[in-house]
């Protein structure tokens, strides 16, 4: 790894920027990390699920006479003692723990049974009878568009489709027609899951004075706080949820799932704890993962490589159920203005319901897909105007402290540094198009949130809160509702404590993702926690200080503001050995204040975008990547092996450098295995002799992840420019270098044979497929030839900031332009 | 957590009380070894023995013997044994590059060459969980009626997904079957039908207990394997080749067998006997994958496109033998498997 | 209530060595080892991703060797060594690999780290300076969703000039 800039030493910093073992490292190397399978109660029972075999059926009788009759049995449940539907969107309360009369994907959870063993459990499934009622199933969006009814879930902007999105930012086709020329390319980007290591499981428990506690693998504590209290109709503040160490989230546990509010059910009835484990193949049907989405763009450009304008349009698989769709559609559309200046910009997404598990936020959440897109096509555009693909990016960066055309306010944009950056340290210029046929290198940008700038259930109560308590020995303990998902929060918590009181990580005590014992952040997701929890943890801190600095000013007759935290004293800058220790400080400020705790909280800036879908894409700044990667293919079986990937990424400030690059290794890691092997296939049997439409090979062996051998060397580095808006300057590194790397390494294979192929994954098949057709004479491609008719429904205006915008669309009363009449 | 089904369980201590055994339970016995075929295959209920019977504590069957006339191989060796004996590494290295490419290391520690000899034969849709089955109305193999790689089928078409056996095979190896009323020595290659269900030719009485190879003067052997990924992947496609060449590199001696494109491993019986009295130049080469590629039917279940699985068998074969004339394959070994795999000559 | 035909009557039984330590364990026959340790001897530092084979979290060392503990029927270990997670550090001392691993990023969520950790213990206890293909190699049987491996690698690479380092110092004290 390179820095390429050194920080500025006057800074001083002692934990920040410093290569430590995270806060929790030690739990984690001697097996004692308390995974939420690991718990064990006294007089725990176990929980197994019955699952629809259908893809889509109505429910007619449900009789499990037999199996609440089977020994060792507790309980059996149904849809019919938790009818109250739930959804981590306020717009999508579409969900049931258990079906009640509508099973929409083979996996749909039937019924429950709680025994003393879970074998018992298990084969007490199979004494339940359910008779179904077959309905026709949905495998893909134009079956969705072509099949009106039946429909899949009541709700929706029109028959199977879930969501429709229309938005103009300035009239697009008439930049087209200004533009030397204008591309259209469709591309397709297969659905893939997160595959966290860990299964999902959960741990539900009466507590003694009748209130309930749930142990959970969770990334979003908070939305599983809030789904219980609706279902089970109880008080939240009689719920307590608590987040264990999630042994991978990847976005795959951001929702509240039927398991968790099935066993906290179950606890509360048979007054005891139960425990559900789910097995691999329970989690696919769990998914929430990448959505499958076919992408059509069209932009414009001058000849000298300046781009007019985009109109995109996502066709969107959504699965059975809505999860965060509505926002994931939102987002295969926000953007795309980030990187590239983009003066006018369209944008059109259609989710659809299928009989497919539900998709949802996958690393990325619904903007890898059109980075795919749109950088492949760059590449293409690149070519045509005979610019380098990396000059031309460069040419149409977005600028710093700018308002995009659909009002997205960007901080700092390390984008050009990291291009620069890429090219320099994988020797671009010498590659790209010299390497000999069959080797290539292809070069792609990307741009991502750090933190989701609008809450999921609108208020003005901030996203993030810390609470931070002083005991007299000199220790400090941190509270805070993040979820530790193994990305290191808890560690970015304790060391901005540990730097603001000059105090080692080491002296905090951690406690996070419990709803009792900590302030709310609404979760691991969006890349929001160092930015918004760090925040919180800083303002605490901060404020802590100040009581301290007060205390220790008056005692030592120094002005606090030339007094300096570190190394655990409080003492003099003038004079450093006028000076207090840190727990003796405490004790000082304790005398003169009572008790001392401190609160911080953050709640990010308000949002310039105002139309109706502009809830999505705000972000306090946003992250930046370049990637090159270089491949080999062979051209008799198009054998692909990516060689070695070169990475940079504009962090603001890496917090603990060897974290910070390893978010970036596992996104690159992650982006490789999208790129050329995850994907989520699903099949139909022949029709005429079933109506199975079922998950391919829900398993980790035929669910490719790539293993220590599939992996290439990664060169990475960490472009440090830090951004005012995050604590100590940081952005967010969890999610972002991911992206960049999908189309950069179809950009490669195209530099290396000369053929597209514009779908993910990019397989031996998909480029022997596209060879042939160049060795045929037609077009060098592998992709989806076409984009089918939507309807878009009406299309909202709004006028991009330069040509006189506010934010709000045109039919807005409260738009400049609607009230000039 | 998956859990296994409840079964009856034996630890004999000697192979004729495992035969006794096996012939008194009928069909609901069945012996394991190194157990990472079947215990997937009972958690997943495709496979639902009443008894087990184990054969770890019998002794003997994890010896290995080289003499003049060749080796024998207890078929309790497990695959890292196999892999790390240093007599299989020369110039006849396909038993060892087999080995050393099944699933993982942890697997290969455990897996047994009997087991991998006597590997389930699989398919899409076989190798799932008992409520996946029952979503598709379960399949010819197990609990069901229907092919669903093939409806019109009438029989089952779940793949050969050995390494080790086509490897042995081009080799000519033996096994050793013992049983109570007896034993028998067959040719590894008549161990196999073409059919994804009776798909060995072994009663289930009868227990592997060695693997037998000839020595092989003047031969080389190798081994392509064909998956998505450096570990884990059962083959998908496989080439075993063997040669022996004489001066001036004529062929007085060869063997193709490709694995993991039917039901058992194919002998590409006519591509080898082109080579014969020929040399490996490039034409000869490419003649013989021609005649190779014929024969390899692979079907749509497993990972991979089909078509592409047939393409790459011609590939495979041109692979092998420009691999035994002597060139350094070493790249595209790297480029596919991941790892080197070369012969130490 | 009556018991289920199929429920745990603890009616096996077998004495073996966990972490150095002798141990008898009553469990039900059906177990694998990767249950009797989590479920029956309360060692939950082992993990399970599968349960099939597929993923190598359920990593252990058997008589030295990692094998996977989903697979091995318990009913088979009796008299067997068996080493975990539990078992790396001596004394409250880190195992090298454990220190690398925490300082070096090895471990992100760390649900895999404990299977990688004895497996990579079982390649240094038989080869004291392995190369980083050998490493490699070594780990592909363990998957990790989260580091990408690098930083594993380094972990390893780096425990392995630590242990010589202190052999070093050992012999010259």
């Amino acid at each position: 790894m390179t820095t390429p800039e050194k920080k500025d030493k006057a800074e001083d910093l002692r934990v920040i920027g410093t290569a430590r073992r995270r806060v929790d490292a030690r739990a984690k190397v001697t097996g004692q990390t308390r995974f939420a399978d690991d718990i064990a109660l006294p007089r725990m029972a176990f929980c197994k699920l019955l699952r629809s075999p259908h893809a889509h059926a109505r429910i007619r009788n449900i009789n499990f006479s037999r199996a609440l009759a089977h020994p060792g049995v507790y309980l059996v449940l149904t849809g019919k003692d938790l009818r109250i539907r739930y959804g981590v969107l306020p717009v999508s309360q579409d969900e049931q723990a258990l079906c009640l009369d509508h099973v929409r994907h083979v996996g749909d959870p039937v019924a429950a049974v709680v025994a003393r063993e879970e074998l018992t459990a298990l084969n007490a499934l199979d004494l339940i009878d359910v008779d179904y009622e077959i309905l026709p199933t949905i495998s893909n969006p134009e079956e969705a568009l072509a099949t009106p009814t039946p429909r899949i879930h009541e709700y929706g902007d029109e028959g199977n489709i879930h969501k429709r999105v229309s938005l103009q930012f300035g009239d697009v086709e008439a930049s087209f027609a200004e533009s030397d020329e204008v591309f259209e390319d469709t591309f397709f980007y297969q659905g893939n899951t997160h595959l966290p290591i860990e299964q999902h499981a959960a741990v539900a428990t009466r507590d003694p004075d009748g209130k309930l506690t749930i142990w959970s693998s969770t990334q979003t504590p908070h939305y599983l706080h809030r789904a219980l209290a609706r279902v089970l109709r109880m008080p939240a503040g009689h719920i307590r949820v608590i987040a264990t160490p999630n042994g991978g989230g990847f976005g795959g546990k951001s929702d509240p799932f039927h398991h968790e509010i099935v066993i906290s059910r179950a606890a509360l009835i048979l007054d005891r704890p139960v425990k559900i484990g789910l097995t691999r193949e329970e989690v696919f049907y769990c998914h929430r993962g990448r959505h499958p989405v076919l992408m059509k763009f069209r932009t414009g450009v001058k000849k000298d490589g300046t781009i007019t304008g985009m109109h995109l349009q996502t066709l969107i698989d959504g699965g059975a159920y809505g999860s965060y769709g509505v926002a994931s559609t939102l987002y295969t559309g926000a953007l795309q203005t980030t990187t590239y200046h983009i003066p006018r910009y369209k944008f059109q997404g259609c989710r659809t319901f299928t009989n497919k598990p539900p998709c949802g936020p996958k690393r990325g959440h619904g903007t890898v897909q059109p980075r795919f897109g749109q950088e492949v096509q760059i590449d293409k555009i690149a070519e045509k105007l005979n610019m380098d693909p990396a000059e031309f990016r460069l040419k149409n960066a977005v600028k710093p402290n700018s308002l995009t055309a659909n009002f997205l306010e960007l901080g700092t944009v390390g984008l050009p540094e990291c291009i620069r950056q890429v090219v320099k340290v994988s020797g671009w210029n010498e590659k790209f198009r010299k390497l000999p046929e069959g080797r290539g290198v292809g070069l792609a940008c990307s741009c991502y949130l750090t933190g989701a700038g609008l809450p999921i259930n609108a208020n003005a109560m901030p996203h993030s809160g810390v609470q931070l308590k002083l005991d007299r020995g000199g220790g400090v303990t941190l509270y805070c509702g993040t979820s530790e998902i193994g990305q290191g929060s808890d560690d970015v918590l304790a060391a901005i404590v540990a730097e603001v009181l000059g105090i080692d990580t080491f002296d905090i005590r951690v406690y996070t993702g419990d709803t009792d014992l900590g302030p709310v952040d609404l979760g691991s997701y969006s890349s929001r926690v160092t930015i918004m929890a760090g925040n919180a943890a800083l303002q605490a801190a901060e404020r802590v200080k100040s009581l301290l600095a007060e205390a220790v000013g008056i005692k030592l007759s120094v002005p606090t503001e030339q007094l300096r935290f570190a190394d655990h004293y409080v003492y003099d800058v003038g004079a450093t050995a006028r000076r207090m220790s840190f727990r003796d400080a405490i004790c000082l400020a304790e005398s003169k204040f009572g008790t001392l705790g401190t609160v911080g909280s953050y709640t990010p800036p308000k949002s310039a975008a105002l139309f109706p879908g502009g809830g999505v894409g705000p972000s306090p700044t946003y992250s930046y990547s370049a990637a090159v990667v270089e491949v080999e293919v062979s051209p008799e079986t198009g054998w692909l092996t990516v060689s070695k990937v070169w990475i940079a990424h504009d962090i603001g400030r890496a917090l603990n450098p060897p974290l910070a690059r390893g978010q970036v290794e596992g996104s690159v890691y992650m982006g490789l295995g999208e790129a050329l092997m995850e994907e989520m296939e699903y099949r139909r049997l022949p029709k005429k002799f079933s109506h199975a439409l079922v998950h391919k090979f829900p398993s980790i062996l035929e669910y490719k992840s790539p293993t220590s051998l599939d992996m290439p060397e990664i060169e990475t580095v960490l472009v440090e420019n830090p951004d005012p808006r995050g604590p100590f300057g940081a952005k967010e590194v969890g999610q972002g270098p991911l992206l960049p790397i999908i189309p950069a390494v179809a950009n490669a294979v195209y530099d290396a044979v000369g053929v597209r192929v514009d779908e993910s994954p990019v397989t031996p098949e998909k480029i022997v497929k596209a060879l042939a057709e160049k060795k045929a004479g037609r077009a060098p491609r592998y992709g989806p030839k076409h984009f089918p008719a939507v309807n878009w429904g009406f299309t909202l205006f709004v006028p991009p900031p330069w040509e006189g915008g506010d934010g709000y669309a045109l039919s807005d009363i409260r738009s400049a332009a609607h009230r000039a009449g | 957590m998956l859990r296994l089904p409840l079964f009856e369980f034996r630890a004999p201590r000697t192979i004729a009380e495992s035969a006794r055994i096996l012939n008194g339970e009928g069909g609901n016995a069945m012996v394991v070894a190194g157990g990472t075929d079947l215990l997937p295959n009972m958690k997943r209920r495709q496979q639902a023995p009443g008894m087990l019977v184990s054969l770890r504590n019998v002794p003997g069957l994890r010896d290995i013997q080289f003499g003049e006339a060749g080796c024998r191989l207890g078929a309790c060796l497990t695959l890292t044994e196999i892999a790390q004996e240093p007599r299989f590494r020369g110039g006849s290295s396909s038993l060892w590059q087999a080995a050393a490419q099944v699933a993982t290391p942890p697997i290969r520690n455990m897996a047994t060459l009997g087991g991998n000899i006597c590997l389930d034969t699989r398919c899409n849709y076989y190798n799932q969980s008992y409520e996946w089955r029952k979503a598709i109305d379960f399949c010819i193999k197990k609990d069901g009626t229907r092919c669903w790689v093939a409806p019109s089928s009438r029989k089952c078409v779940a793949v050969s997904s050995t390494d080790t056996a086509p490897a042995l095979i081009a080799l000519g190896a033996r096994v050793r079957l013992v049983s109570h009323s007896g034993e028998r020595e067959v040719l590894l290659s008549d161990l196999y039908n073409n059919d994804g269900i009776d798909y060995l030719t072994r009663r289930p009485d009868e227990i592997v207990t060695e693997v037998l190879v000839d020595a092989l003067q003047g031969w080389r052997s190798t081994y392509w394997k064909l998956r998505r990924r450096g570990s884990f992947d059962f083959p998908v496609l496989s080439v075993a080749a063997a040669v022996k060449t004489v001066k001036d590199g004529i062929v007085e001696g060869a063997q193709i067998v490709i694995g993991s494109a039917a039901s058992r491993p194919l002998m590409a019986m006519q591509a080898a006997n082109f080579l014969m009295g020929r040399t490996l130049s490039n034409e000869v080469i490419d003649e013989t994958a021609g005649l190779a590629f014929r024969i390899a039917k692979p079907l749509d279940n497993t990972d991979f496109d089909m078509t592409w699985r047939k393409r790459v068998t011609g590939e495979f074969v041109k692979y092998a033998l420009r691999e035994l004339r002597g060139d350094d394959m070493r790249a595209e070994r790297i480029s596919l498997t991941r790892q080197a795999f070369h012969p130490s000559v | 209530m009556p018991i289920a035909p199929e429920e745990s009557k603890k009616t096996a039984q077998i004495k073996l060595v966990l972490n150095g330590e002798e141990m008898d364990v009553a469990f039900a026959p059906y177990k694998t080892l990767l249950e009797v340790l989590r479920e029956d001897l309360w060692h939950t530092g082992t993990k399970h991703g599968c349960e099939l084979g597929e993923c190598g979290a359920c990593a252990v060392l058997v008589n030295g060797k990692p094998v996977l503990s989903c697979l091995l029927l318990a009913l088979e270990c009796g008299g067997t060594n068996v080493t975990t997670v539990e078992g790396l550090g001596v004394n409250g001392e880190l195992h090298p690999l454990q220190d690398a691993f925490a300082d070096l990023g090895a471990a992100q969520c760390g649900y895999c780290t404990p299977g990688i950790l004895v497996t990579m213990k079982a390649l240094l206890d038989s080869s004291a300076n392995p190369t980083r293909d050998m490493i490699r190699e070594a780990l592909s049987g363990n998957l990790c969703r989260c580091t990408g491996y690098l930083q594993i690698f380094e972990a390893v690479e780096s425990a392995v000039l630590n242990i010589a380092e202190a052999k070093k110092q050992a012999s010259a004290a």
